[in-house]
């Protein structure tokens, strides 16, 4: 069967190219359009942290009018900045959104994952993450990750397969071309997808500006009390800062990223509106998981390790 | 890998972090791969453009710093720029490049989202992924070399998978003493076998990685170049394309029906528009049903639109409750458009388990998935020789043990990294776009139902392939316009 033409298209020739933005947005509205098409109980992370504030935005956007057809979940570590959790509670009120949380606390009470003696409880979010999977037979994750973070991260797919355990194994992932993402998976697996894979931090605060996207105000200037260790401000809290030979000191911060309170670090900054923030990460000459990461700088390959693992 | 520079700070010229935000809102996008191996001196050049473009921060090179200084190669404040691109340990470890891997870096005109791939020849189908997604390719030579046997497989790859501009950067100059006559005379062996095999639009500039001579800045040991630097060349080459040009194509995602007090009866196909350009009010078909109405509104969350080009994300209302769902597609109404259910193409083969004839697969192509049987496989591109093995188009369905999926004994199998031409039967008709024209919709994967794996990559219609192939493929005996002409 083919049609045959009657008339071709008739339009004067102009210039038809997306902005860098406006294309990253497409593509990411695409992807999870895919996944909307593709599978039967997708999930989105949402950590409060300002990546997973961009998907949620980009989800209101794919199937706007329609509600985000997602549950979102939130791996809570137990050591959350309030303002965070407030802001979570909030966006979770006002686009009548269905939450899970995935508790770290949970899992140390039960006895599935043990406290470290560092106190960090980042990489102790796997188990519960992976768990909360299980439970609630999700086939599809939505991550926030980028492929500019860290050079293990620069190898993911928009879709990656993980095996009944989780597991990201590099040398199984399928190669993936043009747009067309193969999420087939077998009963037990799952996929994450990476919507914002190509973004990388400065894209992420120019799209914030750009959409007037509210975040928590951490991520803006402010003056807390703080205490230096391994090279990095933190704040105390109940996960067990400052110990006896570190000092609190009053310092204006913000964070650039926003994770466990125990290995996420402040930088001294008086960035207060998107404008200064991205004219403060323009000339950075650190990574934001570099500057704010204690858990990334243990080896050389701490993401690579952890992602085999189940890590986001 | 010795490669060593001083890791003094970059020049401030063309540089991301020197330019505000604001000059940033009207810059594009540009999808880029490299093809190239280590000897090539790939990874240098790649670490040069992200180097130099400041899109290495301070912390990422005192990590290679230190790396540098662990493997005893080089002195005391160098870097071994290849280093700025390792991965994964097993890569570290074996000193080769395993996977496709993706870096950024950007300048105030444009943005560049490069697919870095490994040049070896086992590696065809990381090459080929790549090259899917890229508008421009830089095909890396070694001027001490010239055009390789690895130099024309990767232009093929190029060539096969329709990228529109291509690069050709002849890589240590400095090796050759900035010799005019050896960067010409390699230039020119390029632009005859580009011509060859259809290359369209090739620009060749001679540069040294390890030194920086016309990476980002300009080098006065080649007066003889009046041509841009590779960035220069990054950052200037027209790849606009003219939507109104081309058909509208648009795969539908999802349907949207919100159901809500606010918008009880809303029906919208969201999708990303493949190609061309559509307007409210535009007669639109969709295929493979063949049912016609109107377009009503192109609706956004940030507001209605009048018109939408590829690759805008939107969502369409039609005039009449038309059946649609996900895996259409509209086309305007009146123009051409095959739907069919007998697929030729090219396919590159990416699975470690061998092609089967009359093997049951998935067919992947725009949003939709149909169920399809590999019937032939008639021909293979050897990518070494460029040269086309014809094999007899007989249909060896019966000889085969269909379901022997682990069969070796297949006469005409397609392996890991092979490229062949294929015919398949679908269980029902699909929009069959070429390839050659409509690069994101006549894209199509074979899937293994089983476990999901992803076995092949396709194009539909004629490709590269067809184009060398010596003699007509045999199915063509039997066409109608050639018995009609009386041969």
């Amino acid at each position: 069967m083919t049609t045959e033409a009657t008339a071709p298209p008739t339009a004067a020739a102009r210039p038809s190219r997306l902005t860098q933005l406006d294309a990253l947005e497409s593509e990411a509205i695409h992807v999870m359009r895919e996944v909307a098409g593709e599978f039967e109980r997708p999930v989105l992370l949402f950590s409060g942290g300002k990546d997973s504030i961009v998907m949620l935005h980009l989800a209101r956007k794919a199937f706007w009018p329609a509600p985000v057809p997602f549950t979102v979940m939130h791996v809570d570590t137990g050591h959350n900045f309030p303002e965070v959790i407030d802001y979570r509670d909030d966006a979770v009120a006002r686009f009548g959104l269905r939450l899970v949380v995935a508790s770290v606390q949970d899992a140390i009470d039960d006895g599935r994952v043990v406290e470290r003696p560092d106190g960090s409880r980042n990489p102790l979010q796997t188990v519960p993450l992976l768990d909360a999977i299980t439970a609630h037979r999700f086939d599809a994750v939505f991550g926030g990750g980028r492929r500019d973070e860290e050079k293990a991260r620069a190898k993911e797919r928009m879709f990656s397969l993980r095996d009944e355990f989780g597991q990201w194994d590099p040398r199984r992932q399928r190669p993936e071309l043009w747009d067309l993402y193969n999420g087939r998976h077998k009963p037990g697996e799952h996929v994450r997808v990476f919507p914002l894979s190509n973004w990388t931090e400065l894209d992420v605060w120019r799209y914030i500006e750009r959409e007037e996207i509210d975040l928590p105000s951490i991520y803006y200037t402010h003056e807390r009390d703080v205490f230096l260790r391994d090279g990095m401000w933190l704040a105390p809290g109940g996960w067990g800062g400052p110990r006896r030979d570190e000092v609190l000191e009053r310092r204006t911060v913000r964070y650039r990223t926003v994770g466990d309170m125990s290995c996420t670090g402040a930088v001294e900054s008086t960035a207060s509106t998107v404008a200064d923030v991205i004219a403060e990460v323009a000339v950075s000459r650190l990574t934001e998981r570099g500057a704010t990461r204690a858990d990334d700088r243990a080896s050389e390959a701490a993401m690579e390790d952890r992602k085999r693992e189940g890590y986001f | 890998m010795t490669t060593t520079t001083t890791s003094t700070a970059p020049s401030a010229a063309s540089v991301a972090g020197a330019v505000s935000a604001s000059d940033h809102a009207h810059r594009d996008l540009l999808r880029l791969a490299t093809a190239g191996s280590v000897d090539d001196g790939k990874s240098t050049l790649i670490g040069r453009l992200l180097y130099d473009t400041k899109s290495v921060l301070a912390d990422q090179l005192s990590a290679v710093e230190r790396a540098t200084a662990a493997r005893g190669g080089a002195e005391a404040g160098t870097v071994d720029l290849a280093l700025l691109t390792d991965g994964l340990r097993a890569e570290r470890e074996q000193g080769i490049t395993i996977d496709v891997a993706y870096r950024y870096f950007s300048t105030a005109r444009r943005a560049f989202v490069l697919a870095d791939t490994p040049g070896h020849v086992q590696y065809t189908r990381n090459m080929v992924t790549g090259a899917s997604t890229a508008e421009l390719a830089i095909v890396l030579v070694d001027a001490r070399k010239g055009v390789l046997e690895q130099t024309r497989r990767h232009a093929t790859i190029t060539a096969l998978l329709g990228v529109p501009h291509v690069v050709l950067a002849v890589n240590k100059m400095d090796l050759v003493d900035f010799d005019e006559t050896v960067f010409r005379s390699i230039a020119d062996e390029f632009a005859r076998y580009a011509d060859a095999i259809g290359l369209p639009d090739v620009h060749a500039v001679p540069l040294s990685a390890l030194a920086g001579d016309n990476v980002v800045d300009r080098s006065d040991r080649t007066p003889w170049y009046d041509g841009p630097t590779l960035l220069e060349h990054l950052e200037a080459v027209p790849v606009d394309r003219d939507a109104h040009a081309e058909t509208f194509r648009f795969p539908v995602q999802v349907v949207i029906r919100p159901r809500t007090a606010e918008h009880p009866d809303y029906r919208g196909y969201a999708g990303r528009i493949a190609s061309g350009v559509v307007r409210v009010g535009d007669e639109v078909t969709v295929l493979p049903s063949g049912k016609t109405s109107t377009v009503t509104g192109i609706d956004t969350f940030d507001g209605p639109l009048d018109e939408a080009h590829a690759p805008q994300s939107v969502t369409l209302r039609l005039a009449d409750d038309v059946d649609v769902a996900r895996g259409d597609v509209l086309v305007p109404t009146g123009a051409p458009a095959t739907v069919g259910s007998d697929l030729e193409g090219t396919v590159c083969w990416l699975a470690e388990r061998r092609s089967v004839l009359g093997a049951r697969v998935l067919l992947r192509v725009g949003t939709r998935t149909v169920r399809a049987l590999l019937r032939e496989v008639n021909a293979r591109l050897d990518i070494d020789t460029q040269t086309v093995e014809v094999w007899d188009g007989i249909d060896t369905l019966h000889t085969v043990d269909a379901t022997d999926t682990s069969s070796d004994t297949a006469p005409r199998a397609l392996t890991l990294n092979a490229i062949g031409r294929v015919r398949l039967r679908l269980a029902e008709p699909v929009l069959l776009d070429d390839y050659a024209t409509h690069r994101r919709t006549g894209g199509f994967l074979l899937v293994d139902p089983a476990d999901g794996t992803t076995l092949a990559a396709g194009m539909v219609g004629p490709t590269l392939l067809d184009r060398l192939t010596p003699t007509p493929p045999p199915s063509a005996a039997d066409d109608d316009w050639l018995a009609g002409a009386g041969i």
